[in-house]
Formats: structure tokens, C-alpha cells, sequence
């Protein structure tokens, strides 16, 4: 599947990233590579194959339905690069 | 003393011929010597290190001394350690101070060992030489033109250049073990589960797992013993008994069954590594040990499959950088989305972009079958592969990476660099342990042997591995870099 220019630009806003033209053309001969060497899978026979997402085949433990965290805003907000009141603070959404 | 083992280590501090102030302070200083050429570490932690340190020696002196206790150790800066920067290599983290403890350095401490640091890694544990670092490339000890491996490429060239004893890495595709072969050091990646990922900051979760590098496959197991086991905040750590993985260290080693998997020695391995392993295999062979060809009919597709599962998990992972609540913020941000872009975009690497990108685009409406469901049914064939292995033979051997290390700067494209770990990286997505221990030399340049057993197979691995070095000196050969530097 040949990957153009629009992939890229469709990914990185989905992943939020800023990509400038030049960087979009990089991104676009280095993520075609890539996607050739993986579509190398197509050659696999994986009818009937159920896919495999955990290597241990676990499931979800449950625990019981009790408080078990402690209130620690201030000592996690104290690495945001910006907090009032406990508040994190971005740039105006709102007007 | 940066000669000793973590046993030998341990045992000085037993007996009182060293103090762990003492012992720390050595440690430092040698670091002091050499990181300026090497780069191992990004943060040296000197301070806490003596304040730990003092706490071991009275510990001792009141007779509360554990076998760990005051033994300095080096950990991957992709290990949260609480008041400490942890960047992960990044400079979105480089502002990062952790506000706790991962699972691994909470046993550790309370083991009583001693953090001389954090060490250099490839940026978010993405790569194979430790050049993609926002704090630059390490050098290899053994020869400076050469990478150390990676990710774990910081822990492994500190190990193997006697800044540590030992270190703590991480292993997603191999980032213990070609690491450890690069540099001539012993690496376990445990079996998927059997050690938390709680405070090990994300890649490919399910992927990832943390293990020991030392200097011998006992200096391992006694690290394993302090961090493998349940923890409740890692719901995929298993519930399973840890049983002392020294005890086992010195079983016979006749009768045991090893598998060569044909996929292993193919084209592109390099003649002098093949020798190299061939050798080894009959040092099992004169242990009593039978040999036979197995093979594994899907390791060719492990590459492709990693690469789209491993940047999938990781995008997704990758999202909580959002400038907001930790991590680089850009300046002057016009609005919300602006601050994220940016943010991202200066705060990742070109490595982490790409690998963003691609778990972005695969998973995304239009591809997510034909790339992720596909992946992950190989996946189930892959995971097959070693199982079927394992009902006929005890462990498997081969080469840890194609080639000794390669030149810094000698890999220019992105599939070039992955296609170096082969050997490796069909293990993660089994999630089955994999060690790897010095077997021979090319030139200057380390050559690492891979031991791979079935889930929960870590204590039948040291012990293979111990037997080895009991037969072999490989493991006890120093790089000259570290005598110059002496």
C-alpha cells in the first residue's frame, strides 16, 4: 500500500504533531520504507489465526471497589509547566 | 575494586573489607573519569548516593544487612526514581523531575542498594545503537568508534566500563540483551509479566519488560531475585511464586536439550559471530548437553510485525506528552491545538516522530486490519513457533545480534537499524525470557550468545548461562579502555 503525502499529514495532526513541508516529504520516503519491510505480513497465511494482543493470554484482574489513592494534586502538578489553583492552565478555549 | 563482580561486590561489603560510602565513592569517581568519553550517564546522583550509601553502612552496623545492601547500582533513565530527572533520553522529559518511585527502584532501595545514576538510552527505548539520545551517542568501551547497542546502551557501556557493578535496562525488542552482547556484559530480559512495568515510563506495553545487566549470569540472578514478582499497580504482572534463582545456578547440566534454530544462522549473520556461537554450543556439548536443529518458520516476519505493533502501542502511549500536565511545553502557544503540536514536534526526536506516525497511520480508519490485526495474528504464529520448539528441546541458542557492534553513524536509515535485531525481537512478542552472555571476540568487538527458554524459564537460563562461565572466561575479559582509564 503506497503511502503519499496525506497519510502523513492525516497522522500527524491525528497524533498532534507539527510537521513542516520539508519534514512532511522526509517523513514520507522514511514511512514508505518501513511500510514495505511490514508488508512482508501479507505473505502469511493467517486465515483462522485468532490475533494475539498479549503474549500471556491474561485477563483483566479485579479488585475490590475501594478507595485506595491518596489525594497527591499538588505534589504531581508541581512538574505541569503551568497550574493556578490546581488548576492546569492552557491557552484561552473559551472566549 | 570496578573490576568486581556484584557477588565479589557484595562480599567485600559482608565482610568489611569495604564500606559502601567507600565503595560508592570509588564508583563515582570512576564515573567522574570516563562519562565525559563515554556518556553513559545523564544524571549522576552523587549526593543521594552517599546519603544511601551511609544509610547501608548503619544498616550493616546494626545488623539489618541484606545480601544487596550498599551495593551501588546503575538504572536506565527510563525508570521513574522519585525526585530524580528522568527523561528517557527525550527532550520532552528532560524538565521531568519523577514525583515517585517505579516498582523495581522501590525493591531495590529497599534492598538497600545504592543509585550511583541514571543512564543514557535511545530516545523512549526506540532504537539499536543509543544514538538516538537527545543527550548524544555512547561510546562503546570496548572500542570508541563503536556504538554500545541499544536502547539499554548507557547501562550496558557503564557495566562493561566498571562505572557500575551492575545496571537495570529495559527490553522491548531486544534492548537488554544486543546491548549486552555489544558491550560483553550478561542482560535477562525476564519472561512478560514476571517483573512490574509500574513507573517504567511506556513504550510498547505489551512489549516491555525490565532485567538485570551485569557481569555474570550470577550477578543477574541475584538482581532478579530482589525485582521479580506481583505487583498490584502492573496488571499484567503475574501472580507466580519467585523462587531464589541462585539456588539453581549449579545444576548439572547433562541431558540438557538444546535446539539451534535454522532461522538463526542464515544469510546476513557474520561468519565470525557464527563461529563465535558454534564454539559456545561446544562448551554445552562437553557439559553434557545434546544439540539438534529446530526451526522457527516465522522469525523473517517478526520484524515486520514488531514494527507495526511496537509504534501502534506506542502512539498510543506516546499521547499523555501533551505540554500540559508534564514534559516540554513550547513557547507562546496561539491556541490549544498549537501547544500541542509544538509541543510534540520540539519535544520528540525524529525517531519518536516516525515511530508516532506510523502506529498513527496503521491504526488508523482504512488500514487497522490489514497492518494491526494482521500483525497480531503473526503475532499468534510467531508465539506458536517457540512453543512447538519447547516440547522437543530445553532452550534454544544462537546469536544475539548478526554482527559484533557496529561503527557509530554507520546505520543512515531508519530499516537498516531494525533489521539488526533479528535475533531478538520474535522474543518479545512471545514474551518468553531471552539472556544473553559473552562468547568470543571479533577483533576488539564483543560477540553475545542467546539463551531462550519457554515462559517462566528464567532460572533454567541462569543456570545454562552460570554452567558457561564456569567452563569459559569470556564474561571475566575487561574492555582497555578501562585499565587506561585505572
Amino acid at each position: 500500500m503506497a503511502l503519499e503525502e496525506t497519510h502523513v499529514r492525516r497522522a500527524a495532526h491525528l497524533a498532534r504533531l507539527a510537521v513542516s513541508d520539508d519534514q512532511a516529504k522526509g517523513f514520507v520516503d522514511d514511512l514508505s520504507q518501513i511500510l514495505e519491510m511490514v508488508d512482508q505480513l501479507q505473505r502469511v497465511d493467517t486465515q483462522g489465526v485468532a490475533p494475539l494482543a498479549h503474549p500471556l493470554d491474561a485477563t483483566q484482574r479485579m479488585r475490590a471497589d475501594e478507595v485506595t489513592e491518596t489525594d497527591q494534586r499538588d505534589q504531581f502538578q508541581r512538574c505541569a509547566p503551568a497550574v493556578e489553583n490546581g488548576l492546569y492552565l492552557v491557552p484561552r478555549v473559551v472566549e | 575494586m570496578h573490576d568486581k563482580t556484584l557477588t565479589q561486590v557484595a562480599a567485600a561489603l559482608a565482610s568489611g573489607e569495604v564500606s559502601s560510602r567507600e565503595l560508592t565513592a570509588h564508583y563515582l569517581k570512576r564515573i567522574e573519569q570516563t562519562n565525559s568519553e563515554l556518556n553513559s550517564f545523564i544524571s549522576v546522583t552523587s549526593e543521594q548516593a552517599l546519603q544511601q550509601a551511609d544509610q547501608a553502612d548503619q544498616a550493616r552496623a546494626s545488623g539489618n544487612a541484606g545480601l544487596l545492601t550498599g551495593v551501588p547500582l546503575a538504572l536506565k533513565d527510563i525508570f521513574c526514581t522519585q525526585g530524580v530527572k528522568t527523561s528517557c533520553g527525550s527532550r520532552m522529559l528532560d524538565n521531568f523531575i519523577a514525583p515517585y518511585d517505579a516498582h523495581v527502584v522501590e525493591k531495590l532501595k529497599a534492598a538497600g542498594c545504592v543509585s550511583l545514576g541514571k543512564t543514557n538510552m535511545d530516545e523512549f527505548a526506540m532504537g539499536s545503537s543509543n544514538e538516538n539520545s537527545f543527550y548524544g551517542a555512547v561510546k562503546n568501551p570496548w572500542d570508541i568508534t563503536a556504538v554500545p547497542g541499544g536502547s539499554s546502551g548507557g547501562s550496558a557501556a557503564a557495566v562493561a566500563a566498571g562505572m557500575a557493578p551492575a545496571a537495570l535496562g529495559t527490553d522491548t525488542g531486544g534492548s537488554i540483551r544486543q546491548p549486552a552482547a555489544f558491550c560483553g556484559i550478561t542482560g535477562l530480559k525476564p519472561t512478560y509479566g514476571r517483573v512490574s512495568r509500574y513507573g517504567m515510563i511506556a513504550y510498547a506495553s505489551s512489549l516491555d519488560q525490565a532485567g538485570p545487566m551485569a557481569r555474570s549470569a550470577e550477578d543477574c540472578a541475584h538482581l532478579l531475585n530482589v525485582i521479580a514478582g506481583q505487583d498490584l499497580r502492573d496488571s499484567t504482572s503475574v501472580a507466580r511464586g519467585v523462587p531464589d534463582y541462585t539456588d539453581t545456578l549449579n545444576a548439572p547440566l547433562s541431558g540438557l536439550k538444546i535446539g539451534l534454530p535454522k532461522e538463526y544462522f542464515g544469510d546476513g549473520l557474520d561468519p565470525d559471530v557464527e563461529k563465535a556461537v558454534r564454539e559456545a554450543v561446544k562448551v554445552y556439548e562437553s557439559l553434557g548437553a545434546t544439540v539438534k536443529d529446530v526451526s522457527l518458520p516465522h522469525t523473517h516476519f517478526a520484524i515486520p510485525a514488531y514494527y507495526v505493533i511496537a509504534p501502534a502501542e506506542a502512539s498510543s502511549n506516546l499521547s499523555r506528552f501533551d505540554g500540559v500536565r508534564f514534559g516540554h511545553r513550547c513557547d507562546d502557544p496561539k491556541d490549544l491545538m498549537d501547544l500541542y503540536k509544538r509541543s510534540r514536534a520540539e519535544g520528540f526526536g525524529d525517531e519518536v516522530q516516525r515511530r508516532i506516525l506510523i502506529g498513527t497511520h496503521t491504526l488508523s480508519e482504512g488500514f487497522f486490519d490489514a497492518y494491526y490485526t494482521k500483525a497480531q495474528q503473526v503475532r499468534r504464529l510467531i508465539r506458536q513457533d517457540f512453543l512447538d520448539a519447547f516440547e522437543d528441546v530445553d532452550v534454544l541458542m544462537g546469536p544475539a545480534s548478526p554482527t559484533p557492534a557496529f561503527d557509530l553513524g554507520a546505520k543512515k536509515d531508519p530499516v537498516s537499524m531494525y533489521l539488526q535485531d533479528i535475533y531478538t525481537i520474535a522474543v518479545n512478542l512471545a514474551g518468553i525470557p531471552g539472556i544473553s552472555v559473552p562468547a568470543g571476540m571479533v577483533g576488539r568487538r564483543p560477540v553475545g550468545l542467546q539463551i531462550l527458554g519457554t515462559h517462566f524459564a528464567e532460572a533454567q537460563l541462569l543456570n545454562v548461562a552460570h554452567q558457561f562461565q564456569q567452563a569459559t572466561d569470556w564474561h571475566q575479559q575487561r574492555p582497555t579502555f578501562a585499565e587506561e582509564k585505572a
